[in-house]
């Protein structure tokens, strides 16, 4: 038992005082795809829009001001939220944003510069990762004809990091993985890759997406060099994500979007950048759904995040060791809970995940089924879609009871018929 | 339960126990389709014999509704012209684009009338038509075969 009181937090989300499917409670299990949101997230965006609405930067009156205190404040409660400097955090739109800004960035870096990414560079990966840091480096490197390598996951859904000096070479130039995998689960450990990453040039880009929300994060501890996650998977809104890099790097890397807002000055013919983070956010940016997601880390730091990873790991642990009693289910992902987080996949025999979905929605249990945007790591499980169940604050035992008895019923249901 | 007007009988039989899901030495078109949204995925042959009759087989992994879907469909078409699934097809289709207020017409979709539950999940919407947008793409390719 913890003390944490799921129940209580529960009613700080309006979400919860509805009923689904015929007036059954709801279950919420898929908060590694979105967060639900609390009452201070919400008023906090829509406080912005009733008060405080004008373009950011822009203008010489009173809203103009506060509404670019209220934008700038909550880029000092990010900075603050993973340790790093104010200047550091760059808004954009969701992780996936994050990691397309970066890679298209260096992918115009220029040649002088340490981050150039040419012909015969090395970008590796890992075969964990979600689509949105995938698909970026997969392109970068058919843009620029570097090469993409990627570290496989073994039969437990670890990285199989064994050869990690023959994947991370010389010639390798960026390194992007997830901090923990959206399916697996799997936390993965950094301080190895980070190293052999560092001793050869290349930086390290962190998915940050399923581990900022659940874990307490310092950048400067975790050494990487730029870092994604998403408002909207942290309690806050949708339509805001971070980027964050060092300052070092932010300075040399050339913007993605142009426009308004980005620049230091502009002729018909050329223009200068402002300083980062400014010359990475062009035009006016989602400025309510910011100061959402200051309200969103505040909320978490007040109940505290190793709380909140505590809880988590308890229900996990109820929850794979539920599984495990039912002969029927294979797990996908570790099934101890060193290095892992609250993110659990699995397999029931002969019943598809779309049906035990549909059953289990039936019951008021939404979990998530398919491929989870990780296609390839499904490939290599053998699979072509898992149900995954995702957990956060607000969940508590008995949906975790709620959910494997569900997998039960559904047995009945579709093998009884 | 709601649930039982999606997994009716008939589609929970046909899931079990799918017709014509075993690929045929030889065809004279085959396509290959993906539900980008789940992986789910089928592989549907097409021939035309002499008198210009449908011999369909076809194979996949996916939930009951896709597979039960296919298995419906192949124990339709086969035997039968292209211009005699036209308005099959059709009817199918627009049973699964009513929100759930057709129940479709038994007359022309025999057992697919089945499927009428499912229009009310638009999650679900994609998997019953994986393998008719399969058949679709197939019978274009054979009949520019035939021109
Ligand atoms: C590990 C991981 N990376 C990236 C993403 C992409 O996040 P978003 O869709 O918010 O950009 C997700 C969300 O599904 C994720 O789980």
């Amino acid at each position: 038992m913890t003390n944490f009181n799921a129940r209580e937090i529960r009613k700080e989300f309006p979400i919860f005082d509805r009923t689904v499917r015929e007036g059954k409670r709801l279950i919420y299990l898929d908060s590694g795809a979105t967060s639900q949101k609390p009452r201070v997230v919400i008023d906090a965006e829509s406080h912005f829009y009733s008060f405080s609405n004008a373009a950011v930067h822009r203008g010489a009156h009173q809203l103009a001001e506060e509404a670019t205190d209220a934008y700038e404040g909550a880029r000092k409660i990010v900075a603050d939220f993973l340790s790093a400097e104010v200047d550091e955090v760059v808004f954009t739109k969701n992780a996936t944003e994050s990691l397309n800004l970066l890679a298209y960035s260096l992918g115009s870096a220029k040649k002088e510069s340490e981050l150039h990414v040419t012909a015969g560079d090395r970008i590796v990966i890992t075969e964990m990762e979600h689509h949105a840091n995938l698909i970026p480096w997969q392109q970068l490197a058919l843009r620029t004809g570097a090469e993409l390598a990627w570290f496989p996951v073994d039969t437990e859904g670890r990285l199989d990091l064994s050869e990690i000096e023959k994947v991370i070479t010389d010639r390798t130039k960026i390194v992007a993985l997830t901090h923990q995998s959206n399916v697996l689960g799997t936390i993965n450990p950094l301080d190895g890759i980070i190293g052999r990453a560092h001793r050869v040039g290349a930086i390290v880009i962190l998915d940050a997406c399923q581990s900022v929300p659940h874990m307490s994060i310092n950048v400067k501890q975790l050494g990487v060099d730029f870092l994604a996650f998403s408002g909207h998977k942290s309690l806050g809104p949708t339509g805001v994500g971070v980027l964050w890099g060092r300052s070092e790097l932010l300075a040399d890397l050339p913007p993605f979007l142009f426009g308004g807002s980005m620049i230091e000055s502009v002729t018909m013919t050329s223009a200068t950048w402002a300083p980062a983070p400014r010359k990475f956010e062009a035009g006016v940016p989602n400025m309510a759904q910011a100061v959402g997601l200051g309200a969103a880390l505040n909320y978490l730091n007040e109940i505290g995040l190793e709380a909140i990873h505590d809880h988590e790991m308890f229900l996990t642990q109820r929850l794979i060791t539920g599984l495990e009693q039912n002969k029927s289910v294979q797990i996908f992902g570790p099934r101890n809970l060193e290095m892992r987080g609250g993110v659990v996949s699995f397999g029931v025999e002969d019943i598809h995940p779309h049906d035990l979905g549909q059953f289990l929605d039936s019951q008021g249990i939404a979990v998530r089924t398919g491929h989870h945007c990780a296609w390839p790591l499904n490939r290599k499980l053998g699979v072509t879609a898992t149900t995954r169940a995702s957990l956060y604050l607000y969940n508590e035992e008995s949906d975790i009871d709620a959910l494997l008895e569900g997998v039960a019923d559904a047995q009945t249901y579709f093998g009884g018929k | 339960m709601q649930l039982d007007n999606l997994y009716q009988e008939v589609i929970l039989d046909h899931y079990k126990r799918p017709e014509f899901k075993k690929l045929s030495e030889t065809f004279s078109v085959r396509v290959h389709h993906v539900n980008p949204s789940c992986g789910d995925e089928i592989t549907l042959q097409l021939s035309l014999d002499m008198q210009g009759e449908i011999a369909l087989t076809w194979d996949g992994i996916g939930c009951s509704i896709s597979m039960a879907s296919a298995s419906v469909m192949a124990g339709l078409f086969n035997g039968k012209s292209l211009e005699q699934t036209a308005p099959i097809f059709e009817e199918f289709v627009t049973l699964m684009q009513s929100k759930g207020a057709a129940t479709g017409d038994e007359d022309v979709l025999e057992d697919a009338v089945a499927f009428s539950g499912v229009s009310k999940y638009p999650a679900r919407i994609k998997c019953a038509l994986l393998a008719w947008m399969a058949f679709k793409d197939a019978s274009v390719q054979v009949q520019g075969q035939v021109k």
